[in-house]
Parts: C-alpha cells; sequence; structure tokens
C-alpha cells in the first residue's frame, strides 16, 4: 500500500464484492461521525441508501495494551485494565483478578466476594444504561438519554465514593479488594435500587410499547443463534437470539450460585429483543445489587482480601477465566513463565468479537438500519482495539 | 397624505418590515422556548445564564454564528452553495404576506387620523394556493444546498428531503381541499370568516384533514419523527453538513420560521385563526375582553408546543417507513377525507354538524376500542417470553 492511499477507503481491504457499478456509492462512515461510538471506521458500499456491504476498520484507539501487561507486574496490570471497556471497569479488574487467583490457587473471602459481585451489577446497570441512552439516541429519540444519565449518575457517585473514581474504577486486587466499604455506603446503594424499578418503568415507557421504536428495531440486525456461535458472539446478542448462555450461570464464579436470579433470553434474535434482554437484565441486576446489600448488612465483619503473598510470582502455567461483563463474555487467558511478570496476557473482549458480525447483520439494511445496528451491538473502541 | 400613496405604499411596507422583523425574532425566541421547555422535559435545566434566567440566550446564538468563519467546501458549487439558504428563507418568511393574525381593525394613528387596515398583509383571494405554491420552493434550497456541498452526507440529505417533501405536499394539499370544501373560499381570511359565520371551528368536521395536515406539516418541517433529512446520527447533519456561521443560522431559522407558519395555518383552517372558542355563543362573550391577536397567538403556541413535546418523545422514522405512511396510509385516508367532506358541504352547513357528530363519536369509540384491546404490555422477567 502506498502512502498517498494510506487512510482513504483504498486502504481497508475488500472484503471480495464486485466492483463498483454506477449505481454504487462508497461512503465513509466514521471515524468521526456523530453514531459510531468513538472511533469505529466503516466503509460502506451503498446502491442509494441500501448497503451493499460494510468493512469495519478499527484500530484508531490501539494502545498496545496487551504488549504492556508483559511488562509489568501482575498488580501493576489492574489499572490498564481499567481503560479497555471503560464504561465498566468493574467487571474488567474482576476478570483479570480472577485469572491471576485461579494460578495462584487463592482463595477470596466471601465478603470480598459479595462486595466484588455488588460492584459488578452496579457497573452492569451503569454500562446498560449508557447503551440504553445511546442507543435511543442514534434511533433519533433523545429523552431516554437524560432519564438514564440520572440514574447513571448516582451510581457514579457511589462509586466515587467507594473507590476515588468514576470510571477507572481500579477497585480490586487479587485475592480481594483494597478498600473496606465506606460506613453508610451500603445502605445508600439499597436505597438508590428500591427506587430504580421505577425508572426502568420511566425508559420503558417511552420506548417499549412506542411505535416507531418497535418499527425501527424489531427485524433489523438478525444475527440467529446458530449464526451467534459461530461467530463467538456473547452477550445480550445471543440471549436476545433465544440461546440461554450466562456466565454467572454457566462456569459460576463468586458467590454467583448463592444469588437468586434469571436469566433473560428472548428468541426473535431482532435489535428489539436484544433491547429487551437488556432492560429486563437491568432489573435482574437491580435483584442482585439488593442481595447483596441485605447480605452485606447482615454481615458486616470479614475480611475482604485473602492471604495474597507479597511479591505475586506464580508458579508457570496457564490459565483462563472469564466473567459475564456487560457486553459478553470477557476472558483473560494468562500464560506465567514464573516471573513477577506476566509472559503473556490475551484478553478475550467481547466488543471485538460481537463487532465482527457487524457486516453480516447490516447486509441489505439502509443506512438508518446500520446506526440502529451498531448501537445494539453495544461496542466500546476501547475494548475492540486494546 | 394621498390616500391611494398611504393605502398601497405606505402600510404595505411598513406592515413587510414588521412582518419579517417579527417573524424572524419570533423564530429566534423560539429556539430559546424549544431549549428550555425541552430541557423540563428531559429533567434538566437548559440554558439559563445569558441574560435573566437565559432570555438572552438566543441573541448571543446568533451573534456568535454572524462572527463565525463561512466555510465553503473546496469543490462546492459556489453560487448555488450561496443561494441554497436564502432559497429556504425567502418562502419561509414570504408566506408571511397573507397570514392573517387579525381581523380588519381600526387604527387611531397620530397626524393620519383613522386607519382601517387587517393584522395581515394582504387578503389574497387565492391565499392558500399561494401558500403552498411558496412554501414549496423552499424544497429546492434543501436540495440544492445538499448537492452544492460535494459531500455524501450532504448529498443523501438533500435527496432524501427531496422524496419526502413531495409526498407528503400530497396529503396536506387535500387536507387543504376539504378545508377549502368547508369554508368555500381559498382566501385565508375568507376561511376564518366562513368559520365566524358557521359558529363552528372546522376542527370539528374536519378532524381528520388537521390531523393529515399536522402530521404532514410536521414531516415538511424536517422536525422529529420526520426529521431524515438532517438526522444527526446517521447523515452526520444532513443537507447543512457543510454549512457553518450565518448560512446555517439561516438554514435553521428557516426551519422555526416554517413551524411558525405550519402552526399559524393550521390555526387558521381548523382552530378559526383569531377566533374566541364558541364565536357564536352569546353568553361567552367576555372572552372578547381578550383581543383577537392574542387568541391566535395563544393557539400557534399550543402548537409550537406540540412540536417540541414531539421532539422529547419520538423516536425518528427511517425512510422507507416514512414514504410508507405517506403513501399506503396519509394519502388514501386523505382522499377519503375529501370525498366524505364534500358531501357534507354539499349539504350545507347542518351536513358540517352531521359530519363532525360522527367523527368525533367514531374518534371516542375507535380510541376506546383501542385502548382495551391493546392494554400496555411491560417486559416480563421471565426468560424466553415470545412475543
Amino acid at each position: 500500500m502506498s502512502d498517498e492511499r494510506a487512510g482513504t477507503a483504498a486502504s481497508v481491504p475488500d472484503s471480495g464484492e464486485p466492483m463498483l457499478g454506477l449505481r454504487e456509492m462508497e461512503l465513509n462512515f466514521g471515524p468521526q461521525h456523530p453514531s459510531t461510538h468513538g472511533v469505529l471506521r466503516l466503509v460502506l458500499k451503498v446502491d442509494g441508501e441500501r448497503i451493499v456491504s460494510a468493512r469495519p476498520d478499527i484500530g484508531y484507539l490501539h494502545r498496545g495494551t496487551e504488549k504492556l501487561f508483559e511488562t509489568e507486574t501482575y498488580p501493576m496490570v489492574i489499572p490498564h485494565t481499567d481503560r479497555m471497556d471503560y464504561v465498566a471497569a468493574a467487571t474488567n479488574n474482576h476478570a483479570y483478578c480472577l485469572a491471576v487467583e485461579k494460578l495462584l490457587g487463592l482463595e477470596v473471602p466471601k465478603k470480598a466476594q459479595y462486595i466484588r459481585v455488588l460492584l459488578d451489577e452496579l457497573q452492569r446497570i451503569s454500562s446498560h444504561l449508557l447503551w440504553l441512552a445511546t442507543a435511543a439516541i442514534d434511533l433519533g429519540a433523545i429523552t431516554p438519554f437524560f432519564y438514564t444519565f440520572r440514574e447513571r449518575e448516582v451510581i457514579l457517585d457511589l462509586f466515587e465514593d467507594y473507590c476515588g473514581a468514576r470510571l477507572t474504577l481500579n477497585c480490586m486486587r487479587i485475592g480481594g479488594l483494597l478498600e473496606e466499604l465506606p460506613p453508610g455506603w451500603v445502605e445508600r446503594v439499597r436505597a438508590f435500587t428500591e427506587v430504580f424499578d421505577k425508572n426502568i418503568d420511566e425508559y420503558e415507557d417511552l420506548l417499549t410499547e412506542n411505535r416507531i421504536w418497535k418499527q425501527r428495531t424489531i427485524g433489523i440486525g438478525i444475527l440467529t443463534g446458530a449464526q451467534c456461535i459461530e461467530w463467538g458472539v456473547t452477550g445480550p446478542p445471543l440471549r436476545g437470539a433465544g440461546v440461554k448462555w450466562d456466565i454467572r450461570r454457566a462456569i459460576p464464579y463468586e458467590c454467583y450460585p448463592e444469588l437468586d436470579f434469571e436469566i433473560p433470553v428472548y428468541p426473535n434474535a431482532d435489535t428489539y429483543d436484544r433491547y429487551l434482554v437488556r432492560v429486563a437484565e437491568l432489573r435482574q441486576s437491580r435483584r442482585i445489587v439488593l442481595q447483596c446489600c441485605d447480605w452485606l448488612l447482615k454481615n458486616p465483619e470479614g475480611e475482604i482480601r485473602g492471604k495474597t503473598p507479597r511479591v505475586i510470582k506464580p508458579v508457570a502455567g496457564d490459565v483462563y477465566a472469564a466473567v459475564e461483563a456487560p457486553k459478553g463474555e470477557l476472558g483473560f487467558y494468562l500464560v506465567s513463565n514464573g516471573s513477577n511478570k506476566p509472559y503473556r496476557l490475551r484478553v478475550r473482549p467481547p466488543s471485538f468479537i460481537n463487532l465482527q458480525a457487524l457486516p453480516e447483520m447490516a447486509k441489505g439494511h439502509l443506512v438508518a438500519d446500520l446506526v440502529a445496528i451498531i448501537g445494539t451491538i453495544d461496542i466500546v473502541l476501547g475494548e475492540v482495539d486494546r | 397624505m394621498n390616500e391611494a400613496l398611504l393605502y398601497n405604499v405606505v402600510i404595505p411596507s411598513v406592515k413587510a418590515v414588521v412582518a419579517v422583523l417579527v417573524v424572524a425574532t419570533v423564530a429566534g425566541i423560539l429556539t430559546l422556548i424549544e431549549r428550555r421547555v425541552l430541557a423540563r422535559l428531559q429533567v434538566r435545566q437548559g440554558p439559563n445564564r445569558v441574560g435573566w434566567n437565559g432570555v438572552l440566550q438566543w441573541v448571543a446564538d446568533v451573534v456568535k454564528l454572524i462572527f463565525k468563519e463561512d466555510v465553503v467546501p473546496a469543490g462546492a458549487e459556489q453560487g448555488i452553495h450561496f443561494l441554497a439558504p436564502l432559497l429556504v428563507m425567502m418562502p419561509a418568511l414570504t408566506v408571511y404576506a397573507f397570514i392573517p393574525w387579525g381581523p380588519e381593525t381600526t387604527w387611531n394613528v397620530p397626524g393620519l387620523g383613522a386607519i382601517r387596515t387587517g393584522l395581515y398583509g394582504t387578503d389574497v383571494n387565492v391565499g392558500l394556493l399561494l401558500l403552498v405554491a411558496i412554501t414549496s420552493i423552499g424544497v429546492y434550497g434543501i436540495i440544492l444546498g445538499g448537492w452544492a456541498s460535494n459531500s455524501k452526507y450532504a448529498l443523501m440529505g438533500g435527496l432524501r428531503s427531496a422524496a419526502q417533501l413531495i409526498s407528503y405536499e400530497v396529503p396536506m394539499g387535500f387536507a387543504l381541499v376539504a378545508a377549502i370544501l368547508m369554508s368555500k373560499s381559498l382566501s385565508l381570511v375568507g376561511i376564518v370568516e366562513a368559520q365566524r359565520d358557521a359558529g363552528l371551528w372546522f376542527i370539528f368536521p374536519g378532524v381528520v384533514a388537521f390531523f393529515l395536515y399536522f402530521v404532514s406539516g410536521v414531516a415538511e418541517t424536517n422536525r422529529i419523527p420526520f426529521d431524515l433529512p438532517e438526522a444527526e446520527s446517521e447523515l452526520v447533519a444532513g443537507f447543512h453538513t457543510e454549512y457553518s456561521g450565518f448560512r446555517w443560522a439561516v438554514f435553521f431559522l428557516s426551519e422555526y420560521a416554517n413551524m411558525i407558519t405550519i402552526s399559524a395555518v393550521a390555526t387558521t383552517l381548523f382552530f378559526g385563526g383569531w377566533l374566541r372558542p364558541f364565536p357564536n355563543v352569546g353568553w361567552l362573550s367576555f372572552l372578547d375582553l381578550v383581543p383577537p391577536l392574542v387568541w391566535f397567538l395563544l393557539k400557534v403556541s399550543v402548537f409550537l408546543f406540540v412540536y417540541i413535546w414531539f421532539r422529547g418523545t419520538f423516536p425518528r422514522y427511517r425512510f422507507d417507513q416514512l414514504m410508507a405512511l405517506g403513501w399506503k396510509v396519509l394519502i388514501p385516508i386523505s382522499i377519503g377525507n375529501v370525498l366524505l367532506v364534500a358531501l357534507a358541504a354539499l349539504w350545507g352547513l347542518p351536513g358540517l354538524k352531521v359530519l363532525s357528530a360522527v367523527l368525533w363519536v367514531a374518534l371516542v369509540a375507535g380510541f376506546l376500542v383501542v385502548r382495551k384491546v391493546e392494554t400496555p404490555r411491560r417486559t416480563v422477567l421471565a426468560a424466553g417470553v415470545a412475543r
């Protein structure tokens, strides 16, 4: 590729479709576009407004995170994980810590498990709220954005009170947590969670039975369960396609087996069902948070950190650990050579893998649907590019 | 002063200047009102810093836009790129020449004596026809602006708006035909006077026509849920993507001027213009204490509020759904409605009253039935629920 072609449409590998005919137009969609959720770039071939092909071009946010992991000691990796899916830092921390703990064979104390799950689920709520806000605004409904941000603000304030940060939480440590909960924090989480159900009703009043919303989402961006499994798509897109798969139940970790919640599954594999899945997950996460709060109020005493060695030097070996992040299965594959730094730390990012299905989902739809489809996959470019 | 000179030159000139200034100013203020009202709908504050409670925000915005750099993209058709905002703005202001804001009134002007003139530029006897003709010119500005920008997004915005505006012109025209049939007049003043004489706002027999007119009107002004030509999340800013500074402001102000036009025409045709409610009921005559102009402005404000309310509530239609709604739903309904109204109008005033009764009973009944049949359903917690 010659230099003058870098950054132009020609620099993106062609997907092998026939050459541009007279009817087709090439359209650069992003990386500076209001609804690509960051710096995603798509090169579209459109026939009028109908999409003939969509070629994603990623890497605008690539920071070499996985290479960076190899130069840091085990505890120093945690803040870097915050910056992958930066709207769901707690689950990133959690997945990484799980991998290291699995390699070390560390037992995490019960109380720390409950706090971790509590943070995860609050994070899931805040991530889904952000998704709902942006997905609705992509389809022209601007008001849900402000409603969801009202609640997201409360959650971020709670995070700030717990660990000092609102987005890049850096809240978990290998073997448990860094900080004890501040006094009165659990009560405040509980108070928020109790009223949160009413707030979800408000979002649903605006969207769920809205005719235009249904027309814009039903039958759009279909990715069947079989296709999801072929592409490795996880998270709400998979459960919106009728496959009941959730790491929290399938490969349980922490205290999830003790908690009472359901996994919402909807069968139609379209944008509307993925919306329903996420809204139902908001309600389920709320249930989990409530149970965690009750447990923590009943058991205020306890360790928050297991018997972590001062210098973390796992034995040589490899391990894979995954959590159910808001966007799907977030896994860390860790290879250790016995030193105090990971030899290789490979991330399985749900956004990246779910994004691969985009050209398949977008084919034949209109440009307006493409926006809905990008929204429904729920990508964070920090995680796609790492 | 010479009578002919006064009535043919001076007064029309004064009216023209006043109308342009007032409409341009109100359009500016409307942007502020929209932002404040929308903010109330969205649990936030809205602009409240410039002037008392933010009332001067729109002035600050306009000043900023005037002084902004005017960027013309490379490869743009210079002349047409310059012409397009004017093509949108001029029709938007021209229609105020014959939109009546109030009845003919006598004014005592010091030095000139009593002057009798209407609160409208002129009463054209084919007013409605002229209105449709002039507002349609605005489409050219949008198409040409989109085409001349040398940008694919702008081009797609322009094409969308061409298709959309032409399609929605048809049901809008048929809705206007219904109003013409009821009033037997094409003059906007004549239509208001017909409603006064009939003692009946045409919303009663013309509820369907009003609905068609307002929906088409929202589409004509490119507002949510029909704002596809400038759909931000799809086409960046649609036809005005490549416009900045004051040219952009001209597009923006025209949109608001058009909103006021649609609201004013809806008021005139279906809500009795400057008339008070139930203009022939004697014991309500205390309502006449409120001047006609205020009645008119009140009604227009209600429609403008509805516009803003729409924006806070609806998602955006997709292009093909918009076309389907226009051609498969609105146009057949509008043709049927014209037939119905024509039959009633043939019978005369009693016919209109019967039609009103039938339509409203049918509407209320239909609404109740729909409410009964279609119970709102929330997302169920249980898994695997089929739709």
